[in-house]
């Protein structure tokens, strides 16, 4: 869910996902946050994707909190027993932005107190880039991901944070018939999350960490489910978050377009 | 406003290499066929065999993963389509199934195939299965 492996989009797929985080608040108001992603696999060594975010803080309002535009980026030909991917994302986000995608620096959670009214006025600008490394043993992925994020707005120092998680296909082998409950659908793993101060103040101190357990279900239609409980390891994380995500893939996107732009010109 | 701007770059670059994928498409029956990759296959990999060759149902999962994730490029009987070559080619049903399924593994990323190491390893012997199984048909490949 926010552990990233490195594989990318098959070049000229789409795939369209709609994604929600459940989060309980101390001190303040629940909130469930949301995003529609939009994820383009250009070619075979890029992708690219859209976020487009809102939240509802319960007992408050509902709001359009920003967009973000991702790339992924495979590094070498090749598959190794690490796989490196640079990643690199630019965010447009007012301060209300709750979808908690990643942690980073001192992300704690009475950052999310503060009301919609108030928070939305604030407006980062944030750069974002990420080392993911991935590998595969006897069937498990493990993959870990290194964060180092600027806000461009104001004098914001470097922030950092780290997820790392590992998962498996409950089957290894494909059934040779079409089904939806086959074993080798779901996807089972463990992720687990959180901040590593900034530049002048790096470490675990006044940080966020999750530790989420992740199952994921691939339909053959090309639909696919996700959910995530995950749980505050630490005073300043939120106690409890649920995510939960539903997606669809349309191969061969990229193409169709293309074909089509190709007959109206 | 500045909002509204990048959103309209960012969707300017999507029909852009929409655009290009089309042309390249044009083009891609021009280039010359992918099927060297089998020979960059190292000596050690390429002499695995099949773990699931006597496996009896091999081919057909093998049948079911090239339909939910190879036909869209090779086409649905695997003949090959503007994007992907054929897998009936002679070059491919001669390849050793070590050959194929490090092609699999590695993908050809330079030239459009992903790799599918996320597909698990008895998932990857399973496709070498089937497309070692096409063999027995008439070959329609160039």
């Amino acid at each position: 869910m926010v552990t990233y492996d490195h594989y990318l989009e098959e070049p000229g797929s789409l795939e369209v996902e709609y994604f929600s985080t459940f989060a309980t608040q101390r001190a303040g108001n629940d909130f469930h946050s949301f995003w529609a992603e939009f994820e383009y696999g250009a070619t075979a060594w890029w992708t690219a994707e859209l976020y487009l975010d809102g939240q509802t803080t319960f007992n408050d309002s509902t709001l359009f909190t920003g967009f973000r535009w991702e790339n992924r980026i495979r590094l070498l030909q090749y598959e190794h027993v690490i796989n490196p991917v640079l990643y690199i994302e630019y965010e447009q986000i007012s301060g209300a932005d709750k979808i908690l995608k990643e942690v980073e620096g001192h992300d704690v959670e009475a950052d999310e107190v503060a009301s919609n009214a108030v928070a939305r006025e604030e407006h980062n600008h944030e750069l974002e880039f990420k080392l993911l490394l991935s590998g595969n043993v006897k069937g498990w992925n493990i993959a870990e991901n290194t964060l180092a994020a600027k806000n461009l707005t104001g004098g914001n120092p470097w922030e950092f944070g780290y997820a790392v998680g590992a998962s498996r296909p409950l089957a290894l082998k494909a059934s040779a018939q079409r089904c939806s409950f086959c074993r080798e659908n779901f996807i089972a793993g463990i992720e687990m999350y959180g901040g590593l101060g900034n530049r002048h103040s790096f470490g675990l101190r006044e940080t966020s960490h999750y530790l989420a357990p992740v199952v994921a279900w691939d339909l053959p239609s090309n639909w696919t489910i996700r959910i995530s409980p995950g749980f505050g390891l630490n005073d300043n994380s939120h106690r409890f978050l649920l995510r939960w995500g539903l997606s669809r893939e349309f191969p061969g996107f990229g193409a169709t377009l293309g074909r089509w732009l190709g007959e109206h010109s | 406003m500045r909002r509204i701007l990048s959103v309209f770059v960012l969707i300017l670059l999507v029909l852009s290499h929409a655009r290009a994928q089309s042309d390249s498409s044009k083009h891609a029956a021009k280039r010359k066929p992918f099927y060297t990759e089998l020979a960059k296959a190292p000596p050690r990999a390429a002499a695995r065999p099949n773990l699931l060759e006597s496996d009896p149902e091999a081919v057909a999962a093998g049948a079911k993963l090239f339909a939910m994730h190879c036909a869209e490029c090779h086409g649905e009987m695997a003949n090959g389509t503007r994007r992907a070559p054929s897998l009936r080619a002679g070059q491919v049903q001669s390849a050793t199934p070590g050959a194929l399924f490090w092609v699999l593994t590695n993908g050809v990323v330079r030239r459009g195939m992903p790799v599918w190491s996320k597909l698990p390893e008895p998932q990857r012997w399973q496709l070498v299965s089937y497309i070692k199984s096409l063999s027995n048909f008439a070959s329609q490949g160039p």
